[in-house]
């Protein structure tokens, strides 16, 4: 018997086609783990069972018949900000409850017409705001992880946290996931996963939920490089339906995981050193450095003197693109409506009442740098000093093939303990993944080690737009190096 | 450049939010705190530098003008918090 | 013809003096195009409610906008016609504002980087003189939905068929000095889009709306501003919004520059207003909605990307562009000899233009535009009815213009037969045969008849040599018993020739 909890992906796909076991069976599993989880770990925002079941029902079909493709029967978890024809949307919102689209995004379409089943929505930061998935209409996410003779609750990291959760408790094959400044790669090392977003494009945004549209990334988590370069093979696509979609072809990128390495250049950029890093992280990214030496690869020191302002840019730039974006929940077409005196009152019921405090503030902060007077000062600097950032990496990958640094500044932390921390602090989780979304960039996140209290680490890598494939290389280099095989304790269910 | 709590009220009716009358001056603190973080763009020499507005380079893509979609007002309507004979109900709005 | 010597300025009295108005419209011409400027939705109108309505209209969660092509097009196609810069450069910005009939929140429109740049226009007025515009700029923009109030005493009713229609926003300079110019400016436009087929240019239907900017200023003052281009010369304007007829527009500037000087000889100050005009009672008033200044915070729309235009396309466009109507007038005169009057007329509605290029297809241009403009014209207006209404048609018409070039009847008798076409339609020529109503051209049977008269009254042919006046007595005796049917040339060269010798 099979223990579906440590498949790989491409491990279930391969048994089902080998008939080693049904999708039935996978998906009866799946379901009976998320149902399981759900209480303890909440990382769900709707478990939809049936369907999961006609789904598989009909993948057996195909299968027995020779007919499965590529992902036929793999149960796959979606975030809740992509649109699936029939199943409540809500982007973790109390506005968008009871939301029900008509439409199917393009990615999870994709995956569908890859033979991929669903079963389930997972939990996330509101509207994708967030860094610890804390702020959930569903409230906050838990994490399987937990540290070494404490069972205290720990974030997932955000926004795709609750993909993070599910994967890592050994519930689904896949989960997609969206990265605007971090939201993929961030909850993947603090979970011990793979999570990665390609170049800006390759995954078309359309029937996905927006939160800054010029840095949402569309993308995979899953638990082995192998099984991300399949699933973003999947989810990718030109979309007609996307103006911003990139027209090329896909690449296959699973044919880069476990090429050779030996001769890239690796740049190790000296400003991804900050104030106050754990020792530990320190020590796993000069660890990575050797790693990737031993492999073959050239280790090359690098500068992006504008990282630093990333962040601060980031932080304009995202809640002034969402101030617009969430302008449409409104009350008067689909979502929650308070009624009030009148249509203004009405309008700022519904959005106060409806949208958490994260959100709010970002709507406040955008709406406030695009305001008249204050927009060259802010928005207009901030794209400025965008391009600059974009400048250094075009510099860099001159020089260099790839570059490494760690994903995160720390560790995943207690939930509430950052309740009374500045928000600035809570944003600084991304400073070392936000770059590649401003430059629109491949980068992913691969688990590289423990802490000392047993927390996931992980380690992340840069490369050229549309370069996915030498991100997937340097990725698996990285992950046989590491040999990452913990486990997080089962003790949710 | 700092926030007053009545520039947080303006943003907040621009923003169409009801004012967060018991959060006001937490609120103002918060968005000062972050505006004071950003400042610090203003070290960065952004002299002749093109404003970047998306990592994309290829140019705007173009559909053909034919009718393609439309004809699904039952799809249109179906999450609507009031409608009634086709129409989206809203409150009253007279100009 | 241009009247150097008129004096056109348009001058309001006031207790301070003489005033002067200066005016500036942003003309909103809804593109004609079969689907919307980002969807693939139908942009026919008069559909059941939310009917021609997409996902992307609705602005649905996730959902993102695709450009039309064609609307491109016909926005370079109108920068052409009105002589303007075309930018290889544009982009699309979101102007953020709340309304029920704005699904997104805000409107996909340019601003900092229109589509079209400076142009300019020439415009006639009724006497036939012309002035020029200058025109700012011409950007494309998503039309917004349709509230309905009256539905409901107590709700409005939101219809988005027309949300995201594109529209062409066409800014003028302040260069209109007078209603009538302001008018006259708008009939140019709206002639130029027809001809170019981009827009319909129906006000009734709402094709066209123009927001009128108008202020006041003392006599001297607007040619200071033209010089230095320095609009603190000017008055403070106001912006009238939404003005759906070139009769409104006119009331609406009547009424507000009067508002304005009442206001200022009170030694009141115009404040800067966007207010509404009540065509019911020819008033404009503050809109209500603006108790807080709007902010738009226009920024570009991160789904979209810059809109860059290929030589080629540019140069495609230009070459398939019609003649515009200033070009046919041109050649109305230079190469059928037309009036220029004639030929203003014929040329400032498209509709007329085709209808008179179909009748002069082989034939007289001169003769046919003289029946086109005062036969055709007359009883069209007499009745009430456009040219596309008209029951006599272009090759009717033409037939008929034939029959008197080719003296098969005379003008006369031409316009009993337009009478019997208007009414009954039927073939010119077959309605000449049938009734009998060819010209006599055989002079023998004239001569017959012309001798017959002589002999029965010789006194009068006596008279002719001295008083050759008399000689219409003969005409008229000629043309009386031949029933009208007489070649006039021919009758008079056998009476000169018999009487006179
Ligand atoms: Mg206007
Ligand atoms: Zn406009």
């Amino acid at each position: 018997m099979t223990d579906f909890s440590t498949l790989s992906l491409a491990d279930a796909a391969a048994g089902l086609k080998k008939k080693d076991f049904t999708a039935t069976e996978l998906a009866e599993f799946t379901v009976r783990e998320a149902e399981a989880a759900q209480g303890a770990l909440n990382c769900f925002t709707l478990i939809d069972g049936e369907r999961a079941m006609r789904m598989a029902r009909a993948s057996d079909e195909r299968l027995s018949s020779g007919n499965g493709r590529a992902l036929e029967g793999v149960p796959i978890a979606m975030k809740d900000l992509f649109a699936v024809e029939g199943v409540e949307m809500t982007a973790s919102s109390n506005i968008l409850k009871g939301f029900t689209p008509t439409y199917e995004s393009t990615v999870s379409q994709n995956l569908w017409d890859a033979g991929a089943v669903f079963f389930a929505k997972t939990s996330m930061d509101e509207f994708a705001m967030g860094s610890s998935n804390e702020t959930a209409a569903s409230g906050a996410v838990v994490n399987p992880w937990r540290a070494k003779g404490s069972d205290e609750r720990l974030v997932p990291g955000g926004s795709s946290g609750g993909s993070a959760s599910a994967l890592a408790a050994g519930i689904s094959y896949g989960a997609t996931g969206t990265d605007t400044g971090g939201s993929i790669r961030q909850p993947a090392a603090f979970t011990g996963l793979v999570g990665a977003k390609p170049t800006y494009g390759r995954c078309s945004r359309w029937g996905v939920v927006a939160f800054a549209s010029s840095l949402d990334h569309p993308g995979p988590l899953t638990r082995t490089v192998r099984d991300n370069a399949i699933l973003m093979q999947h989810m990718a696509s030109p979309d007609p339906k996307d103006s911003t979609s990139y027209t090329g072809e896909v690449p296959d990128f699973a044919a880069a995981v476990g090429k050779s390495v030996k001769g890239l250049k690796i740049g190790i950029p000296s400003e991804y050193r900050v104030e106050g890093m754990p020792g530990e992280i320190e020590t796993l990214w000069s660890q990575g450095r050797e790693w990737l030496e031993a492999a073959g690869c050239e280790i090359v020191d690098i500068s992006l003197p504008m990282t630093k302002y990333a962040l601060p840019a980031y932080y304009i730039i995202a809640p002034a693109e969402a101030s617009s974006n969430l302008a449409r929940y409104d009350g008067m077409r689909y979502g929650q409506r308070v009624e009030g005196e009148d249509l203004i009152d009405t309008y700022e019921k519904s959005r106060a009442a409806g949208f958490g405090k994260e959100v709010q503030r970002r709507i406040m902060i955008g709406t406030y740098v695009l305001s008249a007077g204050y927009y060259d000062a802010y928005y207009l600097k901030a794209l400025k000093v965008r391009r600059r950032i974009l400048e250094d990496f075009n510099a860099a990958f001159e020089k260099v093939d790839a570059i490494l640094t760690p994903t995160t500044p720390s560790a995943a932390f207690g939930i509430g303990s950052k309740a009374k921390a500045s928000p600035i602090e809570m944003y600084l989780n991304d400073i070392f993944t936000v770059t590649a979304n401003i430059a629109g960039i491949p980068a992913m996140s691969v688990p590289a080690g423990l802490d000392k209290s047993g927390l996931p680490l992980g380690l992340q890598v840069i490369t050229r737009a549309l370069d996915e494939e030498t991100m997937f290389s340097v990725g698996a280099a990285l992950e046989d190096s590491a040999g990452f095989s913990a486990r997080p304790e089962k003790w949710w269910a | 450049m700092s926030v007053t709590q009545d520039d947080v009220r303006r943003i907040a009716r621009l923003a169409r939010i009801a004012e967060p009358t018991d959060r006001i001056e937490q609120l103002t603190g918060e968005l000062n705190g972050i505006l004071d973080w950003v400042e610090q763009l203003g070290e960065v020499d952004v002299e002749g530098v093109e404003p970047m507005t998306t990592a994309v380079s290829t140019p705007l893509p173009l559909r053909p003008d034919a009718v393609t979609d439309g004809e699904i007002t039952q799809d249109i309507l179906k999450n609507a918090p009031r409608s009634e004979e086709g129409f989206f109900v809203v409150p009253k709005s007279v100009e | 013809m241009p009247l150097d010597t008129a004096d056109y300025t348009y001058r309001i009295p006031g207790q301070t003096g003489d005033w002067e108005i200066v005016v500036g419209l942003e003309v909103h011409a809804q593109v004609r195009s079969k689907s919307k400027l980002f969807s693939g939705a139908s942009t026919e109108f008069g559909a059941a409610p939310n009917s021609h309505v997409s996902l992307v209209d609705a602005a649905m969660p996730g959902m993102l906008p695709v450009i039309n092509e064609e609307c491109v097009a016909q926005a370079v196609r109108t920068g052409l016609g009105l002589n303007a810069k075309i930018n290889r450069f544009s982009r699309f910005d979101r102007k953020n504002y709340f309304y029920p009939d704005l699904p997104q929140g805000y409107q996909i429109s340019q601003f900092e980087f229109p589509i079209v740049g400076e142009g300019e226009i020439e415009c006639e007025r009724d006497d036939g003189s012309r002035f020029t515009v200058g025109i700012e700029r011409l950007h494309l923009e998503q039309d917004a939905g349709k509230s309905i109030h009256d539905l409901d005493p107590n709700a409005t009713y939101v219809d988005l068929n027309r949300s995201g229609v594109a529209l062409m926003e066409i800014v003028s300079r302040p260069h209109l000095r007078s209603p009538g110019d302001a008018a006259a400016y708008v009939r140019t436009l709206r002639t130029i889009v027809r001809y170019l087929d981009t827009c319909g240019g129906d006000m009734e239907k709402g094709q066209m709306r123009a927001d009128v900017n108008v202020s006041v200023c003392k006599p001297g003052a607007y040619e200071k501003f033209r010089e230095s281009g320095d609009f603190s010369h000017l008055g403070t304007r106001c912006e009238i919004k939404n003005v759906n007829s070139l009769r409104f527009i006119q009331q609406a500037i009547e009424y507000e520059a009067q508002r304005q000087i009442d206001l200022l000889e009170d030694g009141g100050k115009v404040i800067q207003q966007t207010r509404l005009f009540d065509a019911n009672t020819g008033v404009t008033r503050a809109m209500r909605s603006k108790e807080e200044a709007h902010d738009y915070r226009y920024f570009p729309d991160p789904d979209l990307l810059p809109l860059k235009l290929e030589e080629a396309f540019i140069e495609t466009l230009k070459a398939g562009l019609p003649e515009l109507p200033a070009e046919k007038r041109e050649r109305f005169v230079s190469r059928l000899g037309l009036s220029e009057y004639d030929a203003s007329v014929l040329a400032a509605d498209k509709d007329r233009a085709d209808y008179f290029e179909k009748v002069i297809e082989g034939r007289d241009a001169k003769l046919a535009a003289n029946w086109v403009n005062n036969e055709l014209f007359g009883r069209l207006n007499k009745e009430g009815l456009s040219i596309t209404e008209s029951p006599v048609g272009p090759q009717q018409l033409g037939k008929l213009v034939k029959l008197i070039e080719e003296d098969v009847i005379s003008g006369k008798i031409a316009k009993e037969v337009f009478e019997i076409l208007w009414d009954e339609g039927g073939d010119p020529e077959a309605i000449v045969e049938k009734k009998g109503l060819k010209q006599i051209t055989d002079t023998g049977a004239i001569e017959k008849v012309v001798d017959d008269l002589i002999a029965q009254n010789p006194e009068q042919a006596a008279q002719v040599r001295d008083k050759p006046k008399a000689m219409g007595w003969f005409v008229g005796q000629v043309m009386k018993a031949t029933g009208g049917k007489a070649n006039p040339q021919a009758v008079n060269e056998i009476l000169q020739k018999k009487l006179l010798g």
